[in-house]
């Protein structure tokens, strides 16, 4: 049974989303990090890029695999988490305290779109 | 037609297998084939060889080719070939494994694509480097791939036109269908700092297809400024003695390895190479070997960063290739330790001092102009004040493959540490005789 | 095989020397130049200039001996078709005859220059003209490109050539191309080289492409699909005939990925089931070694309605891989048309037998007749042993692995093909040494996860490589 957080949204390809205001911060859930294995890299977008819902911003690899990173919201990238650039396994550690980009919503209505944590809890089996 | 030394299996293997699994005859396990698809008849090939046959054809034909001696460059070089070489290449563990994918069965093919790399890194200057690509002209168009990839939302590429022609003409190749814009030129520099281009990157030669050594100052500068990325395509024998691609501020190098002692072999097998910055290393197409250490400790080499790779990442791979040159990268790593430092230098200077020896002989015969300034290695070209047609008989008819015509209607020359004085004085003889 | 650590830096000694040349081409004529040192500048031997290399170049100084002893050494860590079976599913490790290396080096081939004129090279022309004469009766296709160096850069080419044919229609819209979702990676990995799209059709149940959901695929947008025949399972799609004629009724053109044309050879030819444009890896069929990852050959043939483009693309520098032409060509001579009948259904034969063999013990998703190749889905009584523990513990026993986790279909996907050179001995020992990893599944099962035990090395930390790459000495 993989570790799901409350107060999160999640989308159904297992990104999470923690809402600071007009500020949506982004990571992958457990189920996702367990999924892939030791993770090797992480491949992020940079600050000011933008990112549109439902388009893949990244990709995490593991030795054998690479699983796209889909993004939940749309919007501007304005953080990054540089530590994983070296650090990837952070993310296997802590799914949920390794955030990957942090984007200023252009729409937050999209939030709509995502799951609650019991509703993830049922395809995260 | 009886047993043939291919197919190990006996009537009665055949019998005792059939029976296993279930069926009556071969013909049975392509039921499932829709039965106008199978072949009737003959098919239209000569009838079965032997091998003394196979071998009297081939040297048959062998002798339908001329033996010529080659003064010729032009992205193939004739270059001498240490007798050690195929004698390891042609060892069988190297020569019939696959793809080193089970690493603890194939840590002889994993080391030898290491030392390739670091040998790569070191002749470039560069940080790290892939296990081949399948030539230099393809290295070239994949590193332009890479500069389009690696810079976000510019989609054009500046080619010097001064680049061997069937190198721009690969590149252009690749990007049509990419949707690549290519711009050739001859003013590289002057076309950077136009600012015009959505640039990606900018691919440069080390010695252009007139055998100059050409001069990058302050290019790479303006090309980072321009939020591009330089290549630089070179002759890894060459970077001996010219300035490293690393040297000149180059993200990329890339280039083919023939030019250390690999045949001429009527244009393949060759080895493309490419290098890079640490930077861009995820960003390199084909295949990587890396260090690590088993379970005990004990170091080994495995395939890594495979998750570029098309077996993994599929359509967002960073290349399609999968087999690339392996043995012609095992190749060119027993060279260059045959070579050492020592060698490799003074290969150099022969080459220099034969091809200026000739060079200079050449225009004293006035039967050619000189064209260009620059400094040379082994390569020059010059312009023909003679009957090129004729000279180039002359020079055949004496076993000489020497004056290939370039499109711009000069004639072109190499010389290599395989070549004695004797045949330049030779050379110069026959022109002199050109009416 | 023996752990042996070295590398050749390791070795590296100053003033020992590797290598025989001359002192000078043309002393005592042109003795300004003077003798150097290594280190020194080029620049000491011929002026200033900022064309000149600065650093020193750091290359092993070994003497010839040590290189023999060093390279001989790795080699022997190292394992070979001749080495011992190499059951690798869709490789078509098949066994690599020497006469085809006799020939391959002959100097009256390897001495010539790409660009010598045409005249003086009568004898190559002759290779590529007897090649393409071949190649066709074999495929039943009408002209061959022999440019590609690999099975990869082959469908790229062959791609190329589809986006030529529709462009010269002015059919700009065809953007994109099918795919079954059993594909090797090149597959899509070419497309996207060649500005193409992929859409994925799915398998059904029986492992074959899913005609009906092919159907509301195709459209004008399409250019065309790949297949391979048979497909990566080792099933050979028997809805071929009715696929060729939906894509090419939607203006699409068939590309064929020859990689697994093996169990055809002598029996079908993909120019008679519809294919418009297909490569050959003449490194898997047609015998030429595989040198640890190349050099590989991949021409590709044509369907009359597309040999007006096969010039077009310029995809390497020169005539492609000529040495490795040669070699397949010597092959072909060998097999003639007599032996070539027999080559494929061999190939399916041996498959069919091992699968007959282990299915007891082994889960077998499609116990249909294969061809070539087949696919087992792990242990039937695993005892949490993976495929992964499988393959490593062959390697115990002297035997190559089979391709494994490949098609991605099969979560424990074990791909076996032995090809039509090993004999039933050697089927048969492959055989018991895999009841006998069975067997040692249940009762050792942390024997298998510790795999391999006998190696030079045990099985390597794979995460640390890609996490800190240490990618050169």
């Amino acid at each position: 049974m993989s570790k799901i957080a409350e107060g999160l949204l999640y989308s159904e390809s297992h990104e999470w989303v923690k809402v600071d205001g007009n500020v949506a911060i982004i990571g992958v859930s457990d189920f996702a990090q367990s999924e892939m294995g030791d993770i090797t890299y992480v491949d992020m977008p940079d600050v000011d890029d933008e990112v549109t819902a439902g388009d893949d911003f990244g990709a995490l690899e593991s030795v054998k695999t690479s699983s796209e990173l889909i993004a939940p919201v749309s919007g501007k990238v304005i953080a990054r988490n540089d530590e994983l650039e070296n650090k990837p396994e952070l993310i296997n550690e802590d799914a949920y305290e390794a955030w990957i980009i942090k984007v200023e919503m252009s729409d937050t209505a999209e939030l709509d779109a995502l799951l609650n944590a019991a509703a993830y809890a049922k395809i995260a089996e | 037609m009886g047993a043939f030394s291919y197919f190990p299996q006996t009537e009665e293997d055949i019998r005792v297998m059939l029976e296993r699994i279930g069926v009556s005859s071969l013909d049975d396990l392509y039921a499932d084939v829709p039965a106008d698809f199978i072949y009737k008849g003959e098919y239209d090939l000569p009838s079965a060889m032997s091998e003394q046959q196979v071998r009297d054809f081939f040297e048959g034909l062998a002798a339908k080719n001329t033996k010529l001696k080659v003064f010729v460059g032009q992205g193939a070089y004739d270059h001498y070939v240490p007798s050690v070489i195929p004698y390891i290449t042609s060892r069988s563990e190297f020569l019939t494994a696959y793809t080193p994918y089970q690493c603890e069965i194939s840590q002889g093919t994993l080391r030898y694509i290491f030392e390739w790399q670091s040998m790569i890194c070191r002749l470039t200057g560069l940080d790290c480097a892939n296990a081949s690509m399948y030539d230099g002209p393809t290295a070239a168009a994949e590193a332009v791939r890479m500069c389009v990839a690696s810079t976000k939302k510019r989609n054009s590429v500046i080619v010097s036109a001064r680049l061997l022609p069937h190198v721009i003409k690969t590149i252009q190749t690749y990007a049509k269908y990419a949707g690549i814009n290519v711009v050739v030129t001859d003013k590289v520099a002057e076309e950077v700092a136009e600012g015009v281009l959505d640039l990606a990157g900018v691919i440069v030669p080390s010695i252009n297809r007139f055998g100059i050594i050409e001069s990058h100052l302050g290019l790479a500068d303006l090309v980072h400024q321009m939020g591009a990325l330089l290549v630089e395509y070179c002759d890894p024998s060459a970077l001996a003695v010219v300035k490293t691609p690393a040297e000149w501020g180059a993200d990329i190098a890339v280039g083919d390895g023939q030019s250390l002692g690999i045949p001429l072999c009527y244009g393949g097998p060759y080895v493309g190479f490419m290098a890079c910055t640490s930077a861009l290393m995820r960003k390199l197409p084909g295949r990587i070997v890396g260090q690590t250490v088993d379970a005990s400790g004990k170091r080994c080499f495995v395939l890594t960063l495979q998750a570029r790779e098309q077996h993994i990442r599929r359509e967002k791979a960073t290349s399609n290739i999968c087999s690339n040159e392996s043995l012609m990268a095992l190749w060119c790593t027993v060279y260059l330790s045959l070579m050492g430092p020592q060698g490799m230098r003074q290969l150099n200077e022969l080459c220099y001092e034969g091809s200026h020896y000739l060079h200079d002989a050449l225009l004293a015969t006035g039967q050619f102009e000189r064209v260009f300034d620059g400094e040379f290695l082994k390569e020059f070209c010059l312009k023909p004040l003679c009957d090129v047609q004729k000279l180039q008989q002359a020079l055949l008819d004496a076993g000489y493959f020497a004056a290939l015509q370039t499109e711009d209607g000069y004639v072109t020359f190499c010389v290599t540490e395989k070549h004695s004085r004797e045949e330049l004085d030779r050379i110069v003889e026959i022109v002199k005789s050109v009416k | 095989m023996k752990y042996y650590d070295k590398l050749i830096f390791e070795l590296s000694k100053p003033g020992r020397t590797g290598y025989s040349l001359g002192d000078s081409l043309v002393k005592p004529a042109n003795d300004g130049i003077k003798k150097t040192t290594h280190g020194s500048s080029f620049a000491d031997l011929i002026g200033e200039s900022p064309i000149w290399r600065e650093t020193a170049l750091e290359l092993p100084e070994v003497s010839e001996v040590d290189v023999v002893r060093h390279y001989t050494n790795l080699s022997q860590m190292n394992f070979g078709v001749d080495t011992g079976f190499y059951p690798l599913g869709s490789c078509t490790m098949k066994y690599n005859p020497k006469i085809n290396e006799e020939i391959a080096n002959l100097p009256a081939f390897t001495g010539l220059h790409p660009l010598q004129p045409f005249h003086t090279v009568k004898g190559a022309l002759a290779v590529y003209a007897g090649m393409e004469k071949a190649l066709a009766a074999i495929t039943g296709m009408k002209h061959f490109t022999f440019m590609p160096c690999a099975g990869a850069h082959g469908e790229l080419t062959g791609l190329m050539l589809m986006r030529e044919y529709h462009m010269s229609r002015g059919d700009l819209a065809r953007t994109k191309v099918i795919v079954p979702d059993s594909a090797h990676g090149t597959n899509p990995a070419s497309a996207a080289v060649c500005g193409l799209e992929i859409v994925v059709v799915k398998s059904k149940e029986d492992g074959l492409v899913d005609v009906e959901a092919l159907k509301p695929l195709l459209g004008p947008d399409i250019a065309g699909i790949m297949m391979t025949n048979p497909n990566t399972l080792g099933l050979f799609e028997r809805d071929i005939k009715q696929i060729a004629e939906l894509v090419h009724g939607c203006g699409g053109l068939l590309y064929y990925d020859g990689a697994n044309m093996n169990p055809l050879l002598g029996v079908v030819r993909p120019g008679d089931m519809g294919f418009d444009i297909m490569h050959l890896n003449l490194h898997k069929t047609f015998s030429t070694p595989h040198g640890g990852g190349g050099p590989g050959s991949g021409p590709v043939g044509v369907a009359d309605k597309v040999v007006p483009f096969l010039h077009i693309p310029h995809v390497s520098g020169f005539h492609g891989n000529f040495g490795i032409i040669l070699r397949a060509y010597a092959y072909i001579l060998m097999l003639g048309r007599e032996h070539i009948k027999l080559a494929g259904k061999l190939a399916s034969l041996g498959a069919n037998y091992i699968k007959e063999s282990l299915k007891d013990c082994f889960k077998l998703p499609i116990p249909t007749v294969c061809k070539h190749e087949f696919v087992f889905d792990g242990l039937l009584e695993d005892n949490g042993v993976s495929t992964l523990d499988v393959a490593k513990r062959l390697l115990d026993y002297g035997f190559h692995a089979p391709t494994i986790y490949f098609p991605l279909l099969f979560h424990q996907a074990i791909m076996i093909e032995p090809t039509e050179t090993e004999s039933l001995e050697t089927l048969d020992a492959f055989i018991a040494v895999m009841r006998k990893i069975a067997e040692e599944a249940k009762a050792d099962p942390e024997l298998l996860h510790g795999a391999p035990h006998t190696t030079p090395i045990g099985r390597p930390d794979e995460t640390a490589a890609a996490r800190q790459p240490i990618l050169k000495y």
